[in-house]
């Protein structure tokens, strides 16, 4: 297998704080004793103790580059299973780049994306639902996600789907018992009773399994089209999010050309507002109407903002609007309440069923961004978010095999209601028990490997 | 082809058979089948299939191991279904998979009639003599030496040897080193196979007593009676053929009062002080064990079977006990129906030699000598359907192996046969093996009813299945299949004689156009009773009909489990190479490595089967595997 060196800057690069350059493998202390030499002016890093931290220098040949604090935390019990010196230096980017280059220079390679998570997950240091949980924890976003994945790189995740593995392991192991000696252990009335376990048990797993919205929301944002009729005030709204103080706003690319996407961090909730241009462009266009707006990006979207302006009477355009959105998360967003209302807010929930919420905001006064916080949050991620006892599932393999699960679940209650023999449970109570036991990497198949090879990027 | 040198018979063959039990009849009947010249040694001619302990063949999963072999074309299926008192179809409250075929046997009738089999095999010769030693030439089998000095020079041996080598039977403090009924143990033979790389071990099993007949007051018991009508265990037996006059078994109970003079006398059982070095079975344990283990239970079932026609004496099944002969004759007094019973034989435990099946190929040759094949009990397995089972097995492989063809093997997925052999190939067994419902993964798919449409290809291509017998399984699965067909093609209009009929069994009007096989599938009607709305239907036999009715009425489920077991193929088609350097392997746990070093596991399916190899390894493996076999590609 792969035994290069590798090394990387594994701290965000910013100006003036602290950087931190890892470097894993079978080398790491000879490369870093070419480089390092402590008050004394030598160093030789294996004779220091493992798990240990040293103060000294970083030198490019005579030339002082940092002052520095080094980590020596020798195989097998680091995060690789590899020896791994970790340099802590003060300088700066600049800084940065340069001990890293020189650790190249003598002899490491550069780390790819993610590779100390690759080796920590082939030296059998973690399993797949962690190594998920490390890369999440890089391109982590906000405070929750950033709780998140630290919650399940504890193995939360890992505890919580085993349990429930036990649960089906328990009523296959009773069935099976019942089938080989009917003598000792009777199946009288026990499908009763496997109907209420089958049914927590799905329960848990539904909970698991909408989590991965919750988590997804939490790592990547709230995907979120503002739609109404021409000049209700979509823009305004924009800006009045884009605008507002503790709001960072980030251009990103669209994903077709012709729209732009901002991303907008309201402290917890993350919004990914889509077609900003759009929004931009379209107020002053008169033709361009918001039922065709809402037509195109309510597919993509996770909620929709359905802005109304209470100063003039609700139109067709409204209603259509509306219905295209029914199916969807929506908070109605009453505009311009700083002018006389013609339209109440009764009128304007009848528009859609099942009692959306109702946020009044005025551009113009800058107020009502709080409350539509707060709301989008209770919708989104409802209850404590940053309870750390909370885990959510932000994988896409976590969450199609905890759907394929409930799938299993939901066939063997189909088999309880028709009366099917108790041996009839056992192959989906199987199914279930092999996908919950695949989220957790305790069972493996082919498709794994090529799961690992493609996320790892692993070459030859 | 025999000459004397140094005193001593020389006799060529091509395989040696050593054991005639239900293991040994069924691998030299192969052999002898394939065309071989075929020796069966046994200690007494008179010991040919002996049923030593239980009097019936079958029982869950044990019928279909039966149905199996019978599919294949063994002989123990045809030689129950000549030899029965009583029969009895289990578990048909519950659902297909676990129904189960169970036999009372005549023991005597059925130890002659498998004798007379053998006998009339050409190229078969039954022989009786003790084996002392195997030959071992360059680290493949050449031959066996009995007791008297005659070598047999074979070019295949199949060790067959039960519950005989190094035996000792047990009733409480008395011991006697025999083999089951008193017959002669095989002292020797042990020895010559650990000379030859060969690890054995110790391992107990026990039956109860019997009892005179006379003695009992069936009156105090619930008549068990046999099906009315008896469904033949063979494929090839004419169903009429087994409709005959049966006789009845016998259910009581232990009590209480057993339970007590049981426990008070449990330092007195050898197991339990400690006198037993083997390890017994947990699934067929003794009344001693089932005592301890269900120390709520109030009473246990005691099953009161005949031992045949031509004798009185009973079995008393659930008893099996190694407690000694005074404790033994108050604990049967206690129970309703044998408080005067007299022993005719005491119940006993017996203790034997057999092998860490680890050391064997899933071919049933032993990793350690070339063209050496085992099968039963002394594989560790137990039960009498096990051991035929691994008989045919090890002889169909014996036979390839001489032939150069190649073995066959059956996984997890084609048979109960395969499970069987899969589990004593990989798993870690520290009892004897009994099968079990539990164990077979894939159990609605290997049901005992279609194992003729799962497995007579397999015997065919062997050469034990008649082109005429398995031209029989073809036209019975196209008449399945074209019923089918026609069932689900077969489409109902809303018509007033559909609407009528079905209203009057309580079934939902149609809405839209609904099959038959639509319609057959609601629980409140079935294949028969829509006869009236099917003017079409063809005339077909009861086995079509019922492969039919599985197939439409339980369709989701088998194709769920045809999923299950795709996926399962794929892991078992994923080869390791035979070239792998497990020390090449980074972060393989030691024991995994170990356990792969000593296994060599062909395909990564079998390694993930392995005791001591965890899912971890399996995906280290995995990945060194993709890394490895991406380089060869370069």
């Amino acid at each position: 297998m792969d035994n290069r060196t590798i090394a990387a800057i594994s701290t965000a690069l910013s100006e003036g704080g602290i950087g931190i350059i890892r470097i894993s493998g079978g080398e790491s202390f000879d490369i870093v004793n070419r480089i390092f030499r402590d008050k004394a002016g030598k160093a030789s890093l294996l004779s220091f103790k493992t798990h240990s931290i040293h103060y000294g220098f970083i030198y490019d040949g005579d030339d002082l580059i940092d002052e520095v604090m080094v980590s020596v935390m020798k195989a097998p019990n680091t995060f690789t299973r590899e020896d791994i010196v970790e340099i802590n230096c003060h300088g700066g980017v600049l800084v940065c780049r340069k001990i890293l280059e020189l650790v190249l220079d003598k002899g490491a390679f550069l780390a790819e994306p993610g590779e100390f998570t690759k080796r920590a997950f082939l030296n059998g240091r973690i399993d797949l639902s962690r190594a998920e949980a490390v890369m999440d924890l890089i391109s982590s976003k906000n405070s929750s996600a950033l709780t998140n994945s630290v919650n399940m790189l504890r193995g939360r995740l890992y505890d919580r789907i085993r349990s429930l593995r036990e649960k089906v392991l328990y009523e296959i192991a009773f069935i099976e018992s019942a089938l080989d000696d009917p003598e000792h252990i009777s199946l009288d009335g026990y499908p009763e009773k496997f109907s209420k376990t089958v049914d927590e048990i799905y329960a848990e797993v539904m909970r698991l399994y909408d989590s991965f919205d919750k988590g997804r929301f939490i790592k990547e944002g709230i995907n979120t089209v503002i739609v109404g009729k021409p000049n209700v005030g979509k823009s305004s709204l924009m800006n009045l999010l884009s605008g507002h103080e503790r709001a960072i706003v980030t251009e990103i690319p669209g994903t077709t050309r012709d729209t732009i996407e901002e991303q907008i961090n309201l402290g917890e909730v993350s919004l990914n507002l889509i077609d900003t241009a759009g929004i931009r462009e379209t107020d002053d266009r008169v033709e361009n109407i918001g039922v065709e707006r809402a037509r195109r990006f309510l597919d993509r979207s996770d909620l929709v903002l359905f802005t109304i302006d209470t100063s003039v009477p609700l139109t067709e355009e409204d209603r259509q609007i509306a219905s295209l959105s029914a199916q969807k998360k929506v908070i109605l967003v009453l505009n311009k309440s700083d002018r006389e209302p013609v339209v109440s807010a009764e009128d304007v929930r009848d528009l859609i069923p099942g009692d959306p919420p109702v946020v009044r905001v005025s551009a113009l006064e800058g107020t009502g961004v709080k409350k539509l916080t707060s709301v989008i949050r209770e919708m989104f991620l409802s209850g404590n978010i940053s309870s750390e006892s909370e885990v959510y599932i932000t994988s896409i393999r976590q969450a199609s095999e905890l759907k394929a699960v409930s799938e299993s679940l939901d066939m063997v209650r189909k088999s309880l209601e028709e009366g099917l023999p108790e041996d009839f449970y056992s192959i989906d109570l199987n199914n279930a028990y092999s996908g919950l036991s695949r989220i957790i990497g305790e069972q493996v198949d082919d498709d794994l490997v090529n799961e690992i090879f493609s996320k790892f990027c692993m070459g030859k | 082809m025999s000459d004397i040198s140094n005193n001593h018979l020389n006799i060529d063959t091509d395989v040696c058979v050593i054991g005639a039990g239900h293991a040994g009849c069924e691998a030299g009947l192969a052999c002898a089948r394939l065309g071989l010249d075929t020796y069966i040694f046994t200690v007494s001619i008179d010991s040919i299939a002996l049923m030593p302990c239980n009097p019936n063949v079958g029982g869950s999963s044990k019928g279909h191991l039966v149905r199996e072999l019978d599919a294949l074309g063994g002989e123990m299926g045809k030689n129950i279904d000549k030899t029965f008192i009583q029969s009895k179809m289990l578990n048909v409250s519950k659902g297909p998979a676990v129904h189960s075929l169970r036999a009372q046997a005549d023991k005597s009738e059925y130890s002659r009639s498998m004798r007379r089999v053998l006998e009339k095999e050409e190229r078969l010769h039954v022989k009786q003599a003790e084996i002392v030693k195997i030959l071992v030439n360059d680290g493949s089998i050449t031959g066996v030496i009995t007791n008297t000095g005659t070598t047999y020079h074979c070019k295949a041996a199949v060790i067959a040897s039960g519950t005989y080598l190094k035996a000792r039977c047990l009733c409480g403090e008395s011991i006697t080193y025999t083999g089951p009924s008193g017959l002669q143990a095989a002292n020797s033979l042990s020895a010559s196979l650990i000379e030859n790389g060969i690890r054995l071990r110790r391992f107990k099993t026990g039956t109860p007593a019997r009892m005179e007949g006379a003695s009992l007051d069936y009156s105090k018991m619930e008549e068990q009676f046999g099906d009315e009508r008896v469904v033949p265990f063979s494929f090839s037996t004419d169903p009429e053929s087994v409709q005959k006059e049966q006789v009845s078994c016998w259910l009581t109970y232990t009590n209480e009062e057993t339970h007590k003079i049981i426990r008070a006398n449990l330092d007195r059982s050898p197991i339990y002080a400690g006198v037993i070095e083997g390890t017994g079975p947990r699934y067929c344990p003794s009344i001693e064990d089932k005592v301890v283990k269900f120390a709520e239970k109030e009473r246990h079932q005691v099953f009161i079977e005949p031992e045949g026609l031509y004798t009185d004496e009973m079995y008393v099944g659930g008893m099996s006990s190694s407690l000694p002969e005074d404790v033994q004759l108050a604990m049967y007094r206690t129970v309703p129906g044998l408080e005067n019973c007299r022993i005719v034989r005491n119940a006993y435990a017996i203790e034997y030699d057999c092998l860490e099946s680890g050391q064997l190929k899933p071919t049933l040759e032993l990793k350690a000598v070339s063209g050496l094949f085992s099968a039963g009990q002394f594989n560790g397995s137990s039960g009498y359907e096990e051991a035929a089972a691994q008989g045919l097995i090890a002889g169909i492989n014996a036979s390839m192996k001489i032939f150069g063809r190649e073995p066959l093997v059956l996984d997890r997925s084609e048979a109960y046969i395969g499970v069987l052999i899969d589990d004593l190939v990989t798993k870690d067994n520290r009892e004897p093996y009994r099968m079990m419902t539990s164990r077979a993964e894939y159990r609605l798919l290997l049901r005992q009813d279609n194992a003729d449409l799962r497995l007579r290809g397999f015997g065919h291509d062997i050469g034990l299945v008649s082109d005429e017998v398995y031209g029989k399984t073809l036209q019975k699965e196209k008449m399945i299949n074209e019923e089918i067909q026609r069932l689900k093609s077969t489409i109902l209009g809303g018509d007033a004689v559909t609407q009528e009929f079905l209203a009057s069994h309580g079934s939902a009007l149609l809405r839209t156009g609904t099959s038959l096989a639509e319609l057959m599938c609601r629980p409140e009607l079935s294949y028969e009773e829509l006869l009236p709305l099917d003017p079409g239907r063809p005339d077909l036999p009861s086995d079509v009909i019922e492969q039919v009715c599985i197939q439409i009425r339980y369709e989701g489920y088998l194709e769920r489990q045809e999923i299950q077991v795709r996926q399962f193929k794929k892991t078992e088609k994923k080869l390791i190479p035979e070239s792998i350097d497990y020390d090449d392997v980074p972060s393989l746990r030691i024991e995994a490595r170990q356990k792969l070093k000593e296994f060599r596991p062909v395909s990564v399916g079998q390694a993930s089967r392995l005791s001591g190899v965890t899912p971890a390894d399996i995906s280290v493996l995995l990945v060194y595997l993709e890394q490895y076999n991406r380089k060869t590609v370069d």
